[in-house]
């Protein structure tokens, strides 16, 4: 049995059932987005901890440039130290058919005869390599789908020089590249850039490594200090020439790992922030408005002998019910978008089971929230007007006191229209509602200002580091540093109009007690193909002598230009120098310094050595260049910028596509939400005026202006406010963007303003109008027959 | 008040055969059962009738608020198409003042404001100030109408009405909701307005003593005209007694 209560809240609903809609479409995304994002957070972490508990991943990582494999047995027995695992790892690159270019590979040993002790792979497909087989290879996951690799197909590898034909045996995966990503690429390229796993002995033969290695990993004991272990790996590697030991937070594919995550949980909380605030002000208005509709009723129920706690309980069932409808269908569509998401981040991410795994917790917090918000917008509304003692209620609400608005004080009403002053006053009666819904309304255009400034920020970057830093056609970077001849065994292949060489060095800087591990970049003065840039695209010349220091770097090491750092050799071969910082440059990408060519030769004091070349061909004879690159020896990869920003533009408009979509939906509903309720709300509260005006000989339009005037003036002032906030909340996400990464210029481009603007108002214009048909039916007659 | 000279002429308004049916799920029920009804230029006239004999919807329909099931509607010789919304528009915007028993102020407009918002849309209208003036409010221009009593409150609407210099005055009750003295006064006012501006006025009540001064009396009976006569003599309204 239906109560008398519950038929009258069941027919409400159904009345009102336009306004119940379109907030339970707001809640519906603020579920939807919270429910997506909380579970794919929780997926790949979850996914993340298990693999790498089982696969044993290390907790500190070191490499050397050659040390005996008696060390090994030293590093394991370090205090702290349960396990170690050395091994060999070295940059190849493949001979891919069909490829102009040589693709680069990362080879890591395999051990012979035994699993690993850490890190162990994840075979996907086929088995690993037979023992006693040397020719034998597993490739990654993302570049065998890149390719279509298969276990069986042939593969041609130049190590150290020397072609090789080996054969994939199975396809695998790895805890240390869940994130395969060439050093310095801004996004994945898996058809550039893969991990190939080589048996041991057969890496060690092609780079004279027998009976050394080069990489260790190494899993702590229970509650051992990763600091000190560090400490202790760093001293004992030293004479090896290490470039440092660190913990799985410098480990590039961690550290991907963890910075997406990071950037899921923020985003995880404030998107459905926004839309339930927005909810929960759409929930208050509308309620709040079928309370003063209901005053007479109320009285009436009480004077039956309703209580108090009754009536209220009747009012918040409104709300919890829109609540509930919105958390059906977020949950719902926050599966389908987890999913998306989850699939989304398999491409980036590769793990070897990760799956849309959502919580009961998260489906209960997703359900909370949205019941949160309802309530939170409904309490203060209905308690008000439950506690109106029901002989007041009984008499009509007072006539609304209106005044003279402040701006009109100011002299300005002389210039208005009269049906302006209608507007202003309305508004500023009620200031804080109009305030309140512009927020709202500004949301929604922030909403898509934030989501695209990522990728907006992106195209600046790509624009400064490929189209302003670098102008060569291709450069081709050694494994290792090599002698200055090889810029000329460079510039003498055929097609090369221009070479010019550069040299990286890996560095530890001190400053004070500071202590950063950074690579130092030399390029010739006066360098053409590849420049110093910051990013406003300005170019800076390294001096003579001394360092330029990109910005990320000098403020962790504390230095101003005119400072003096140390430089040491990470590699030990020379001792540490005194060099003074002549500037400070913002570039985007890592940490890094800049020196002149000469001058960091002098520094090494090794009488000059290149790690790549960068050249400019004649686009006639490139592709006879990169075939013979392939087989030039040391190589270890070759990118040319074209593709590089082709495959950049291929990789971010895929994205940007769905992206925009989703956001455009986003602010579409809220903005929808927004102004729908108010406009609907404003036509019943004014249907009396509004008639009246009809009757006075009023068209329909100007009519229209009276009742959207105020809608109008709360989203011109919202728009701005909207794309303002929007840049703001993109610096805020930026901060949690790990600036040793990179430091993405909070940038915003035209057209991401102009989308945003015109999403709103489009939805808004669209939500009007639907209500400004209603213009038309207002009665005339009836509006005259009877008081307010 | 006006000469009987000019009744020979082109009426203002000139009603034939008005029909007006109400369907209540149903029941049919007829407001107005045929209504014949000539106004001349510058009569002042009182509709009077039991409640439900269908005054008001005669006035509504009169006024282009509401369209027949039947008949016609002449102004000035020229008959109003029902099915043209914007066309009523603009007759009510040009040619038509209306004054309601509860006045449909905007409460957001202060008096001043509200004639204004007349006014600003009119050809030729009065200055907000002349029109408050001449319904005896000049002093009270800047208040809102929460701040006016009822009987002020009616006179603004008045002063509304009358601004824009309309051919038509219509009035449903405007004392209905006021005190006698009040309504003396709101009567004087539509007389004077009547007699300066020569808007043909049609004043619907249930008072029969406001019958005394008008020049003509109208009487409605279940959607029917019953009678229809002159007063040869008018009485001024301070002479009305209830
Ligand atoms: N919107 C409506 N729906 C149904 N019936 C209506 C409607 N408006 C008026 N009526 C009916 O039409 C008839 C005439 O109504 P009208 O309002 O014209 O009477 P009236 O003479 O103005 O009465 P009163 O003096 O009480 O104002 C009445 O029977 C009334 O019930
Ligand atoms: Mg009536």
């Amino acid at each position: 049995m239906v109560s008398a209560l519950g038929r009258k809240l069941g027919r409400d609903l159904w009345r009102l059932r336009a306004q119940v809609l379109t907030i339970a479409l707001v809640v519906a995304c603020g579920v939807a987005s919270l429910f997506s994002m909380r579970s794919a957070y929780d997926s790949v972490r979850g996914e993340r901890d298990r693999w790498y508990g089982s696969a044993r991943f290390p907790e500190v990582f070191a490499s050397v440039r050659r040390a005996p494999r008696s060390l090994a047995s030293r590093i394991a027995s370090l205090p702290g130290v349960s396990l170690a695992e050395a091994r060999i790892v070295e940059e190849v690159t493949l001979d891919m058919p069909g490829m102009a270019e040589p693709v680069g590979a990362h080879a890591v040993s395999l051990p012979p005869g035994r699993r690993a002790l850490l890190g162990e792979v994840f075979l996907r497909e086929g088995r690993l390599p037979a023992s006693g087989r040397s020719d034998e290879v597993l490739v990654h996951e993302a570049f065998a789908r890149a390719w279509a690799l298969r276990p069986g197909d042939a593969l041609v590898a130049v190590l150290h020089g020397r072609r090789q034909r080996f054969r994939v045996s199975g396809v695998a995966l790895a805890p240390e590249f869940v994130s395969v990503m060439q050093p310095g690429a801004l996004v994945p390229d898996d058809r550039r850039y893969g991990v190939l796993w080589v048996p041991e002995d057969a890496l060690a033969a092609a780079f004279q490594m027998e009976g050394a290695f080069n990489d260790v990993g190494v899993r702590l004991d229970r509650g051992a200090r990763e600091a000190a272990v560090i400490a202790a790996l760093d001293a004992l590697l030293a004479p090896y020439g290490t470039t440092g030991a660190y913990g799985r937070s410098r480990h590039p594919s961690a550290r991907m790992v963890d910075q997406k995550l990071t950037q899921l949980r923020g985003q995880a909380t404030v998107t459905p922030m926004m839309f339930l605030g927005v909810a929960a002000l759409l929930v208050n208005m509308v309620l709040a408005r079928l309370l003063g509709l209901e005053r007479e009723q109320i009285a009436t129920l009480k004077a039956l002998g309703y209580g108090d706690g009754a009536i209220l309980r009747h009012y918040l069932a409104h709300a919890l019910l829109t609540a509930v409808l919105g958390a059906a269908l977020g949950v719902a569509l926050g599966t389908v978008a987890g999913r998306g998401l989850v699939a989304l981040y398999k491409d980036y991410f590769r793990f070897p089971a990760l799956t849309f795994r959502p919580s009961a917790e998260t489906l209960a917090y997703g359900v909370l929230a949205s019941v949160g918000a309802a309530v939170a917008g409904a309490f203060g509304a209905v308690r008000a007007a439950v506690r109106v003692p029901p002989a007041e209620a009984m008499r009509p609400e007072p006539p609304p006191r209106f005044r003279p608005s402040w701006l009109e004080r100011m002299g300005v009403h002389r210039m208005l229209p009269t049906v302006a002053r209608m507007v202003l006053r309305e508004l500023e009666r009620r200031p804080g509602r109009a305030a309140l819904s512009a927020l709202g309304i500004a949301f929604a255009a922030a909403i898509i200002v934030a989501g695209r400034s990522s990728l907006d920020s992106l195209d600046v970057v790509l624009a400064v580091q490929f189209g302003r830093a670098q102008s060569d056609d291709v450069t081709v970077s050694f494994a290792r540093p090599v002698a200055q001849r090889a810029r000329f065994d460079v510039a003498r292949l055929p097609g090369v109009l221009f070479a010019e060489p550069q040299r990286m060095a890996g560095v530890r800087l001190r400053h004070g007690v500071r202590v950063r591990d950074a690579a130092i970049l030399g390029v010739p003065a006066g360098a053409v193909l590849r420049a110093v840039v910051d990013a406003r695209s300005v170019r800076w010349e390294p001096p003579a002598e001394g360092l330029l220091l990109g910005r990320a770097l000098g403020d962790r090491l504390g230095v101003r230009p005119g400072d003096t750092v140390t430089v040491e050799d990470v590699e030990g071969a020379t001792a540490p120098r005194e060099v003074a910082v002549a500037g400070l440059v913002d570039d985007l990408l890592g940490l890094n310094a800049y020196m002149r060519l000469d001058a960091l030769d002098r520094l090494r004091g090794d009488g000059g050595r290149v790690t790549a070349v960068a050249v400019r061909l004649d686009p006639a004879l490139a592709e006879r260049f990169l075939a013979r690159v392939k087989r030039l020896p040391g190589v270890a990869s070759t990118s040319r910028r074209m593709a590089v920003i082709d495959f950049f533009r291929h990789e971010t408009s895929r994205m940007s596509a769905t992206l925009t979509l989703v956001l455009a939906a986003f602010a579409g509903i809220i903005a929808v939400g927004v102004v729908y309720n108010n406009a609907r709300i404003a036509l019943a509260v004014r249907s009396r005026e509004l008639a009246t005006l009809r009757v006075l000989g009023f068209t329909e339009a100007e009519v229209a202006t009276v009742l959207f005037g105020e809608q109008a003036v709360v989203l011109a002032l919202a728009i701005p406010v909207g794309l303002a906030l929007g840049k703001g909340l993109a610096w805020m996400v930026f901060q949690g963007v790990d600036a040793e990464l990179y430091r993405l210029p909070v940038v915003v481009s035209t057209a991401t303003y102009g989308l945003a603007a015109g999403t709103v108002l489009a939805a808004s214009v669209a939500s009007a109008w639907v209500v400004r048909r209603r213009i038309g039916a207002l009665d005339m007659v009836a509006v005259l027959k009877a008081r307010d | 008040m006006s000469d009987a000279g000019v009744i020979a002429k082109v009426p203002v308004l000139d009603v034939r055969g008005l029909t007006r049916r109400y369907l209540l799920g149903d029941v049919a029920i007829d407001a107005l059962r045929g209504v014949d009804l000539a106004l001349a230029e510058g009569e002042f006239v009182v509709l009077l009738g039991p409640s439900g004999s269908g005054k008001s919807t005669l006035l509504n329909i009169v006024g282009g608020l509401d369209a027949p099931d039947g008949g016609e509607v002449r102004y000035r010789g020229a008959p109003l198409d029902f099915d043209d919304a914007r066309a009523l528009t603009a007759y009510r915007r040009d040619h038509v003042g209306f004054v309601f028993q509860f006045y449909n102020l905007m409460p957001s407009l202060t008096a001043r404001e509200n004639v204004a918002l007349v006014t600003d849309i009119a050809e030729d209208p009065m200055e907000p100030e002349e029109a408050l003036a001449l319904v005896g409010l000049g002093a009270r221009l800047d208040h809102f109408p929460s701040q006016l009593s009822g009987g002020e409150q009616q006179r603004v609407a008045i002063a509304r009405a009358v601004a824009r210099r309309p051919d038509v005055l219509l009035c449903d009750e405007p004392t209905g909701a006021l005190d006698c003295a009040t309504g003396r006064v709101v009567l004087d006012v539509l007389a004077r307005v009547n007699r300066e501006l020569g808007s043909t006025t049609a004043v619907i009540t249930h008072n029969a003593v406001i019958a005394g001064m008008a020049d003509r009396v109208i009487r409605f009976v279940d959607g029917r005209v019953v009678g229809d006569a002159r007063n040869e003599v008018p009485v001024p309204v301070s002479e009305l007694r209830w």
